[in-house]
């Protein structure tokens, strides 16, 4: 399947640690790095910007899909217009956007949390690879920075 | 054909199977891994072998023309189709960019849960 992402995850913490770092919309801006305006509201849309070193003038929009008590939180959100750092920016033109879910389950030693990211495959194309299609030396220079960040703050 | 040509499609092959996948649909599958030997196909040419109709065909190929998996070249009276690997590589290129920073982002999350 290539238009889905699935992350599995063990935390060694507990469901309700867990589900606070998700949905406190303080504590999900924190490990996120986006500055959110208010909580997270089941059905509403969520605003913010945000604070990814480079990224700063990023808005952060998202509508909150589902918010099952320690079970699942979701939301949709709309994906950038172009990768490249100097005109990153986030399409909110009101087409399709993806799918996040985050699944809680109690292990022995804390939580599995499973991530998904679907609908991939609605994204209009053009905006989806402009990037790309454009310059793939943009693509790689994303990499590199990304990784010399990984290197700087492990 | 060259060693390198060879393991170069091989790669293309595996990002392919993953796309089919997506696609989710037997038909185009099946359209979509005879187009991927790089020849040009017309409708009749797709056609045959199938149990479908030409007519079903032609929608499914309009359907992997959207989605740009494939694109069509008008040869004389006929339209000759043609796969695009581009667009598929792309799409693979871009998730795993989201992905990457899927992982970046929930290694924070762990760090945050667990301090």
């Amino acid at each position: 399947m290539n238009d889905r992402i699935e992350k599995r995850l063990e935390l060694r913490a507990s469901v309700s640690r867990v589900w606070r770092a998700l949905t406190d919309y303080r504590e999900f801006g924190e490990w996120f790095r986006v500055k959110l305006d208010g909580p997270f509201v089941q059905g509403q849309v969520s605003r913010g910007h945000m604070t990814y070193p480079g990224y700063e003038h990023v808005k952060w929009e998202a509508v909150v899909q589902k918010m099952e008590h320690e079970r699942l939180f979701s939301f949709t959100w709309p994906h950038p217009k172009s990768l490249e750092k100097a005109d990153y920016s986030v399409d909110y033109s009101g087409e399709p956007t993806t799918l996040v879910e985050f699944r809680l389950e109690k292990t022995a030693t804390g939580t599995l949390l499973v991530l998904t990211e679907s609908g991939f495959d609605k994204l209009p194309g053009d905006r989806r690879l402009e990037a790309f299609r454009r310059n793939d030396g943009g693509w790689t220079e994303q990499m590199k920075n990304i990784e010399n960040y990984v290197a700087q703050k492990p | 054909m060259s060693h390198k040509n060879r393991s170069g499609m091989a790669a293309r092959r595996r990002t392919h199977a993953l796309v089919f996948a997506a696609l989710g649909d037997t038909t185009r599958l099946l359209l979509v891994t005879k187009l991927c030997s790089g020849q040009r196909y017309s409708i009749s040419q797709l056609t045959q072998g199938s149990k479908l109709t030409r007519q079903a065909i032609t929608k499914h190929l309009r359907v992997l023309k959207g989605a740009g998996v494939v694109c069509s070249v008008r040869s004389g009276r006929e339209r000759l189709f043609e796969f695009q690997p581009e667009r598929m590589e792309e799409l693979k290129k871009y998730l795993d960019f989201v992905s990457e920073q899927w992982d970046q982002a929930l290694s924070r999350l762990k760090a945050f849960t667990e301090r």
